[in-house]
């Protein structure tokens, strides 16, 4: 307990100094999170929508291997990256090991099933509601689609968040694409697991509250952004 | 009218259709030309009137039998030069003009003049004041015309409507109606489904008699409406005709 | 869909690609990546000497901190340029495979067996590792293991045979293997009161100690020593074989030397330079 209260202290003292180390830190898991979510929403979305959509064998295996690989440990979609970008890997020329991009890569693959999951349950719920209407105005797949994506762009955006907050909690993937090297690769969570390894576990925590607390933020403004869009648009 | 190919006849041959055990269509045979201008389907509950319409329009496809439309035509131009109002209004998460942009949109109509057919259809429906309300914040009377006025917006040849005025007040169902007498004195084809006798009495040219999904009975207005020929649809008009069976006959023996 | 929002929608998005400047701007200067081991990363020898070598050089030193057995690996792929590490064995045989140029000694301290001031297995101020670690065996005391082939782990398990202990009949008994980094092993042994064996370095910067203290210390066979090699750029060209080898060179100069002699935590020396 006594614990807890240092961490909530030293999480108070850093917000308060923000020294340039910290903002560092939180500046680069938010641009390797985001990163990542933006990228896997690009693909995800419109793979969600298709297999709302589309009837075409296997779709139903096809779900619920989707479904179950929203439960794909990190740390093993990290050994898979390691193994793919190492240089004695495939793609070990582009160089990219060890940089903020691996680690980008590995989230959009931690991500991207919850999303695909997440957006084709609404959007197949939308194309029940939506379906006759848009046959008898003979839009195309695509104009189908676009529609569904727009339409539901607010239940969508929980979806992403879902993402969003796989992303930035996670330790397993980024530490071993990352690194963790001190001013390149160190997010959040790896310098929690640092600053725990040293035993250092108020510093620890504090970076713990920090983190929940921006991942508080970034679920207040999307929450702010529905409310806004519900208002405009009822359900 | 866009100066464009005419997509009529339309022409059901042996049209069937199951949905599970049941065989709700049967051996439909039936040509829609351009006129009569307007063809009214009606009978009891069941009848399979709403299928029908959906049958003719393409958006159920008939298990036996084939809906063939104009010879010749590319799919796209048939399919955008008709629309339908359905029962329920199914409209999107957007304002009433949205609503009907996004139908233009689809149709690939241009930016200046998307904004003109929304302004002309939401002021022929009454709906002018509510160009940037929400659609789903509409009553049902003010969605149901919305659905119109996206129909009309999209200029078709054809206009099928599925019971348009079954739950408006008296008002909105009359202004329904004489857009509806508008559409068709301006060229667009009206093939509608009501269970109301007097508005089809009012409105139809023809009348096509549905029962247990069977055509019955087809004939110009006056004459259906002065003595059918079916006696089914006799007992139909008399009140009689109940969706399963006929009471005249039945009554007072018990359930069949 | 009105432009305002098209706007805001755009800018969340591409918001995050204002990383890729970043990688960019990075690239321009030259680095090389340090293989190393969590001991040496957590008792901040790094973070002392490394500014001196860039200040001197301009050259960036990037270190990925894991374990022993995973740095080795790092370097056998290529994804390394140079390694620093406390197994002589495993460097030796990293050298003779043709993936390293030459193996120097770099620097030593000792490790050192804690446990609780307690001191259930009675072993306080013994000098004989093997001993103590007999005297555990026998009192069944927890004793947590790092088991995670790290060069620590390598070292227990030598004493272990020291002392004629069969643990892998014990395991899940008294002797724990958590499979984790000197931290986190320093952490759980802090919380079951249990002993463990681990590196100066990574103790005297370690402040979750709670009731843990070093017991045993000073013998012969808890010396610790730290070997430096070059990645060789034979099995994987693209190694920066050069780069490598100066920050090797100025590690074993006097300037190198004096950093790491410098670094101290509450005034005592970590490393001692060879």
């Amino acid at each position: 307990m006594d614990e807890i209260w240092r961490a909530m202290a030293s999480a108070g003292a850093m917000l308060w100094g923000m020294d340039a180390r910290m903002l560092e830190v939180i500046g680069l898991s938010l641009q390797v999170s985001l990163a990542a979510v933006a990228i896997a929403a690009l693909i995800g979305l419109p793979l969600g929508a298709a297999v709302a959509l589309q009837r075409f064998p296997g779709r139903r295996l096809t779900i619920v291997i989707l479904n179950a690989l929203m439960g794909l440990p990190p740390v093993v979609v990290g050994l898979l990256v390691y193994l793919m970008l190492s240089r004695s890997g495939p793609f070990g020329v582009l160089n990219l090991l060890f940089t903020p991009a691996a680690m980008i890569i590995a989230q959009v693959i931690l991500v991207l099933p919850i999303i695909v999951s997440l957006s084709r349950e609404t959007l197949e719920t939308l194309w029940g509601e939506y379906e006759e209407a848009l046959r008898s105005l003979a839009a195309t797949p695509w104009q189908a689609l676009v529609t569904l994506i727009w339409d539901g762009r607010f239940m969508l955006v929980t979806a992403l968040l879902a993402g969003f907050g796989r992303a930035i909690a996670e330790v397993g993937a980024v530490m071993i694409v990352g690194g963790n090297i001190d001013h390149v690769t160190r997010v959040m969570t790896t310098s929690i697991a640092l600053e725990a390894s040293k035993g250092n576990l108020s510093i620890a925590l504090g970076l713990g509250l920090v983190l929940l607390l921006l991942s508080l933020s970034v679920n207040i403004a999307a929450y702010g952004l529905r409310l806004f869009g519900e208002a405009r648009n009822p359900a | 009218m866009k100066a464009n190919p005419s997509v009529l006849p339309i022409t059901l041959e042996n049209v069937s259709l199951r949905r599970g055990d049941k065989r709700v269509l049967k051996d439909i045979d039936c040509r829609f030309g351009a006129t009569p201008a307007r063809s009214l389907i009606i009978g009891a509950n069941g009848a399979g009137k709403s299928l029908f319409l959906r049958v003719c329009h393409g958006v159920v496809a008939p298990d036996g039998g084939r809906v063939r439309w104009a010879q010749s035509l590319d799919p796209k131009v048939l399919a955008r030069a008709q629309a339908m109002v359905f029962q329920r209004p199914v409209l999107l998460r957007r304002t009433a003009a949205g609503n009907i942009d996004l139908a233009l949109k689809i149709h690939q109509v241009g930016a200046a003049e998307r904004r003109r057919r929304v302004a002309d259809a939401l002021d022929k429906t009454g709906l002018a004041r509510f160009c940037d309300t929400p659609a789903r914040a509409l009553s049902f009377g003010e969605q149901q015309r919305l659905a119109l006025a996206r129909a009309m917006a999209l200029q078709p040849q054809v206009l099928f409507l599925d019971e348009p005025t079954a739950s408006l007040d008296p008002a909105a169902a009359h202004l329904v109606e004489s857009i509806i007498r508008d559409l068709s004195e301006s060229g667009v084809k009206i093939i509608m489904t009501s269970h109301d006798l007097n508005q089809a009495k009012r409105l139809a040219d023809e009348i096509i008699f549905l029962h247990r999904g069977r055509i019955k009975e087809r004939a110009p207005a006056a004459q259906f409406f002065d003595g059918p020929k079916n006696d089914l649809a006799q007992a139909f008009l008399n009140g009689e005709l109940l969706w399963w069976r006929r009471r005249s006959i039945y009554e007072g023996i018990g359930c069949e | 869909m009105n432009w305002t929002r098209a706007v805001a929608w755009s800018c969340l998005f591409f918001l995050p690609l204002s990383i890729l400047p970043d990688a960019a701007s990075a690239a321009d200067k030259p680095y090389i990546t340090l293989a190393s081991t969590t001991s040496t990363q957590n008792s901040g020898l790094f973070d002392h000497i490394l500014p001196l070598f860039s200040a001197k050089t301009g050259i960036a030193v990037r270190v990925v901190a894991v374990g022993t057995g995973a740095a080795l690996r790092l370097a056998r792929n290529g994804d390394a340029d140079v390694l620093l590490v406390h197994h002589r064995p495993s460097e030796d045989a990293f050298v003779d495979e043709g993936f390293g140029v030459k193996r120097h000694p770099l620097m030593h301290n000792d490790f050192v067996l804690v446990g609780p001031q307690a001191d259930p297995a009675g072993i306080v101020g013994g000098r004989d590792a093997g001993q103590a670690f007999k005297r555990i065996a026998e009192t069944r005391a927890p004793f947590v293991s790092r088991g995670d082939d790290s060069g620590t782990h390598k070292r227990e398990l030598e004493i272990w045979r020291r002392a004629a202990v069969d643990t892998t009949a014990h395991s899940g008994t008294w002797y724990r293997e958590t499979g984790s980094g000197m931290g986190a092993a320093l952490n759980t042994a802090s919380a079951m009161s249990a002993y463990t064996l681990s590196d100066r370095g990574t103790w005297l910067g370690f402040r979750n100690k709670r009731q843990l203290a070093v017991l045993v210390e000073g013998e012969a066979g808890l010396i610790n020593s730290y070997g430096v090699v070059v990645v060789a750029a034979e099995h994987h060209p693209h190694v920066k074989q050069a780069l490598g080898q100066r920050f090797v060179d100025w590690l074993l100069s006097a300037a190198g030397r004096d950093a790491i002699a410098g670094h101290r935590i509450d005034g005592q020396q970590l490393f001692f330079p060879d």
